[in-house]
């Protein structure tokens, strides 16, 4: 029982830890031009973006089946190139990454919108161009907040239940992560190893909240 | 050292429109007039900052910006040095990475001059959160000053400073206007700093340009 508890948190741990890696230059650039530039195109990004935040996971999850499965739109496409995605490790990764995205963007916009602007532009009346003021003020500027938001959209991947079910499954071994497995020992009464499982959970999720909030700006201006 | 700037623009400043019509021959011009004039945004558009609705904009012999003709220089190729209110020294940085951020961090062409002059030399290794209000003005002067800058733009410089320390300051501003020989352009509602430092002056109340010309002819008061 031990042996699977921390197969499953481990499995999880990595999912997770992929899809905050694909998430972080997507999230911090979308965060950045969000956090610059007033149009109906941001504000249309920016709500499409937050969608997960308040749509259902298991709605998100069955709009990725149709989008990825075989009959969908990018199905074929990747099935063209070798990739098989539904009910693979893949897909639970893309379900972290679509969860945790906004939990990411929108810290990371606001990380920017407190703190760079004035910044940048007398850099850029310094001479810098767009690319050396976004990594030499921008950036370091910004990175307590980029921070806090990446273990956010870290906790948000790990505790992923509703579109990881539907697009990746639960197969024990291939596709099952933490709360797919509570889901499953809770249902068939292994109460020892869904609590097992349940204590990472809270171990993993405490912890990325209090580096979260620890690294999370404090304006007292 | 004599510069010619035509400003000839309109540009929404909060509730009302601020319009600009004027071409003046200056050593060094100051802008003066209440809070909310529109002072400093007359600054951030010859900086390139913002982007006015119309009309167009010329230093010497260079178009800065032309509504007709499509042109909007970037700030970072606009070569007009600009130190804001808050002067916005890099918090992230030391005074020397702030000082040679324009140089690349080489301490080329004027360092050792404009470090001489504005007797920044002895602060290089601080942070910028060690430095006095007074120690932040010239560091930040020598900044933009080593952007090798055609132009210089000061907003309020000594607001937060007290009279003691604007006395100790105002001597580095004239050196940088007569020894290095960069023309100013100076935000200030302060009469006896317009009358000290600058030749020329423009007189905004609410976006409006109510007087200009030498400070000689002008009762500021």
């Amino acid at each position: 029982m031990l042996s699977e508890v921390w197969q499953v948190a481990w499995f999880t741990v990595r999912m997770a830890a992929f899809a905050t890696v694909l998430m972080l230059p997507i999230g911090v650039v979308l965060g950045w031009w969000l956090a610059r530039s007033r149009s109906v195109g941001t504000l249309l990004v920016e709500t499409l973006v937050s969608l997960p935040l308040v749509m259902p996971p298991v709605a998100i999850g069955f709009m990725l089946i149709w989008l990825f499965g075989s009959y969908g739109p990018l199905g074929p496409l990747l099935e063209g190139f070798g990739i098989e995605l539904v009910y693979t490790w893949k897909a639970v990764v893309v379900a972290m990454v679509i969860i945790g995205m906004p939990l990411l963007v929108r810290t990371a916009r606001t990380g920017f919108e407190q703190r760079t602007l004035r910044y940048e532009q007398v850099a850029s009346t310094l001479g810098a161009g767009p690319l050396r003021v976004f990594f030499t003020i921008s950036l370091p500027l910004a990175y307590r907040s980029l921070l806090a938001g990446t273990v956010l959209a870290f906790s948000r991947a790990l505790g992923e239940f509703g579109a990881t079910f539907m697009i990746a499954g639960n197969i024990p071994g291939r596709t099952q992560t933490l709360s797919t497995a509570i889901y499953s020992h809770a249902e068939s009464g292994r109460d020892m190893t869904a609590g097992g499982l349940l204590l990472i959970s809270i171990a993993i999720a405490f912890l990325a909240i209090l580096v979260s909030n620890w690294l999370t700006p404090r304006h007292t201006q | 050292m004599a510069f010619s700037i035509l400003l000839d623009f309109t540009i929404r400043q909060g509730s009302f429109l601020l319009e600009i019509h004027e071409k003046i021959k200056a050593e060094s011009l100051a802008l003066f007039g209440p809070s909310g004039a529109g002072k400093t945004t007359v600054l951030d558009v010859i900086a390139g900052l913002r982007c006015p609705i119309q009309g167009e904009i010329r230093f010497g012999s260079r178009l800065l910006f032309s509504s007709q003709r499509g042109i909007d220089l970037p700030s970072r190729k606009r070569h007009i040095g600009y130190v804001p209110q808050d002067v916005s020294l890099f918090p992230h940085m030391s005074v020397r990475q702030n000082i040679l951020y324009a140089t690349g961090n080489s301490e080329r062409g004027e360092f050792l001059r404009v470090t001489e002059i504005l007797e920044v030399g002895p602060l290089l290794g601080h942070l910028v959160h060690e430095l006095s209000g007074g120690e932040r003005q010239r560091v930040a002067l020598a900044r933009a000053l080593l952007s090798e800058p055609e132009l210089l733009l000061m907003d309020e410089p000594f607001t937060a400073l007290d009279l003691a320390f604007r006395e100790r300051i105002v001597p580095y501003l004239l050196s940088v206007r007569d020894e290095l020989r960069v023309p100013i352009i100076y935000v200030s509602h302060d009469t006896d700093e317009v009358q000290r430092i600058a030749d020329q002056v423009i007189v905004l109340e609410r976006g409006q340009v109510v007087a200009a010309g030498s400070t000689v002819n002008f009762n500021l008061a």
